[in-house]
């Protein structure tokens, strides 16, 4: 019944030549994780700027808990949050200094702006770094401060746009653990991802954009639904790749992948495949087989599918 | 325009948030305490130079003491460093993301060069200062009474704030903390082409024409006019060195008309 807190309505923009948006829709329900993936310059940035009241859309409409991104700016503001992909933090003040800081541009009193940054310095693990400056910070904390930054005055919605680029394993997972930690508050969270395993794990919905467009959405099981399943296979020799791509072939009726110097991966649409027979077909082909597998495709799979650019064996 | 609060909140809203970012700046001083002993060291350094290094070699046109000369000449260069330093932090802002976040925040928009500008007055202040007191050290002073010397004072303060709404627009053009920093030494000839150091009477007639029409000119001949200093007019004088105050006056009004709705445009847009 309720309508989605975020709303995009085929919003459209260009940069003079360059159509960055051409007709995005998207919805977020209340209390959910959405994950935007698509490659760089599908628009992901250009849209989260839009619905941040950054940037104004050339056509189309966006609202926010109900209110106009482009008409009703002032009021979006009050209930959202922007992490860009900067650490957009100042390196010359301290962590605590940094969140009281946007606190009181936040429009928090002294007071709270105080102890809201006391508080979150303390559960997202930096209450010991928070009187260093953080120009002294690991890029892992430094994002980790700038995601609480803009939790400082209670965002309805929060906006990660690219939140884990650029960080090392490690700062992944230490922002991973603060989105799971925002989500249980019961905040709305649109991220955008290049990485299928951050939306995999983080995300409620998949929104797949390609080219300014949304070109599908799902929950990641569904998404992986659409594919099939996914057949696996490890040939001993390199030689045998070309004979087993064209027993692939003729069994599955599309192109398999070559995912590595003796390995291949084709989708089995509509399943009904038998492991013993491929096995079987395979070895007529007499191709060396080190390895089959039938599995569920992964996210990385689905999204190559569906922006069509995927290395062909022939 | 975009928002739907009443204009008194907003205005409320703009100098309580100007006074933050303000405070932003400050705290950031504290913070670098290196950089407050550069900034101090400026003045000392330029006296050094100019007083005792160049003022060796320089005749001041009319006789008198080159050091006495000089002092306008610095008190004006404080006063026009303030683009520099608001530009850089203007553009550092927006390179870095800050200015973006501050954008999607309830923050108000004019805030930010508010903020900025304000801090720069604060720290202008304590330039000047410390230039007053490295004059005075050296051998120069005001000679014709409170009245007058408050007025060059103020004149000075005020042509720096107006030039710091410069450096706003600037900042926010360039929006890239590296492309303001290639532009900083610029401002170094900007300052030379003047009456500041030396005499303009001996320049080429168009360069004398350029050096008689820099705000900084005028600046420097209203003060050497209102602290008694030597430097007399000569013969045949462009307009703003017959009038330098009247000049001053009207370059920081220019500059405030020009580039507070200007800054305030390039800060408010949304764009890219």
């Amino acid at each position: 019944m309720t309508d989605p807190i975020v709303l995009a309505e085929g919003l459209h923009k260009s940069f003079g030549g360059t159509r960055a948006l051409r007709g995005l829709d998207l919805g977020v329900p209340e209390g959910t994780v959405c994950g935007v993936l698509g490659p760089n310059g599908a628009g992901k940035t250009t849209a989260v700027r839009i619905l941040a009241t950054l940037s104004d859309p050339d056509a189309g409409r966006a609202t926010i808990a109900g209110f106009d991104v482009v008409r009703e700016a002032g009021r979006v503001r009050e209930r959202i949050g922007l992490a860009g992909q900067f650490a957009a933090v100042d390196g010359q003040l301290t962590g605590r200094a940094n969140l009281r800081l946007f606190g009181r541009l936040g429009h928090l009193s002294r007071g709270e702006a105080r102890r809201r940054a006391d508080d979150l310095l303390e559960r997202f693990g930096l209450a010991d770094a928070a009187d260093r400056r953080v120009a002294g910070y690991s890029g892992g904390m430094r994002r980790r401060l700038d995601l609480i930054a803009c939790l400082i005055q209670r965002p309805e919605v929060l906006f990660l746009d690219e939140p884990t680029t650029g960080l090392d394993p490690r700062g992944r997972l230490e922002i991973w653990d603060a989105v799971r930690e925002l989500v249980a508050d019961g905040t709305t969270v649109l991220l955008t991802t290049q990485y299928l395993d951050e939306a995999d794990h983080l995300a409620d919905d998949i929104a797949v954009v390609d080219q300014g467009r949304v070109i599908a959405t799902g929950t990641p099981d569904e998404l992986k639904a659409t594919l099939g399943d996914t057949l696996d296979v490890v040939v001993e020799d390199p030689g045998g790749l070309r004979p087993a791509a064209s027993v692939l072939h003729a069994l599955a009726g599309t192109d398999p992948t070559m995912t590595g110097a003796d390995r291949l991966t084709a989708p089995l649409p509509g399943g009904g495949f038998r492991l013993a027979d491929i096995v079987r077909e395979l070895d007529r082909a007499g191709v060396a087989v080190a390895d089959v597998r039938l599995r569920r495709p992964s996210l990385d799979e689905v999204f190559l599918r569906l922006t069509d650019s995927k290395e062909t064996v022939r | 325009m975009t928002t739907a609060r009443p204009a008194p909140q907003r205005l409320r809203w703009t100098i309580t948030d100007g006074l933050t970012l303000a405070g932003r700046e400050i705290a950031r001083l504290k913070a670098e305490p290196g950089q407050i002993v550069a900034a101090l060291a400026f003045p000392v350094v330029m006296v050094v130079l100019f007083g005792y290094v160049f003022g060796s070699a320089i005749q001041v046109p009319g006789g008198g003491d080159y050091r006495e000369y000089l002092m306008p000449g610095l008190f004006a260069m404080v006063s026009i460093t303030a683009v520099q330093g608001v530009m850089t932090r203007m553009a550092a802002d927006a390179s870095q993301g800050v200015m973006d976040r501050f954008r999607s925040m309830p923050t108000a928009r004019l805030a930010v060069p508010f903020g900025q500008t304000g801090a720069d007055a604060l720290v202008g202040l304590g330039l000047l200062a410390a230039m007053v007191g490295t004059g005075l050290i050296v051998g120069w002073q005001p000679h014709r009474g409170a009245a007058a010397t408050a007025e060059a004072f103020l004149l000075i303060v005020l042509l720096r704030y107006a030039m710091s709404w410069v450096g706003v627009y600037l900042g926010l053009v360039v929006k890239d903390d590296q492309t303001a920093a290639q532009l900083v030494p610029l401002f170094l000839p900007i300052t030379m082409l003047s009456n500041a150091f030396v005499p303009t009477d001996g320049m080429p007639a168009w360069l004398r024409l350029v050096a008689d029409w820099n705000p900084l000119s005028a600046i420097t001949a209203a003060s050497r006019d209102l602290f008694g200093n030597p430097g007399a007019r000569s013969a045949h004088p462009a307009w703003p060195m017959a009038h330098p105050v009247a000049a001053v006056l009207l370059w920081s009004v220019a500059a405030l008309v020009v580039f507070v709705p200007l800054a305030a445009r390039a800060q408010t847009r949304r764009g890219r």
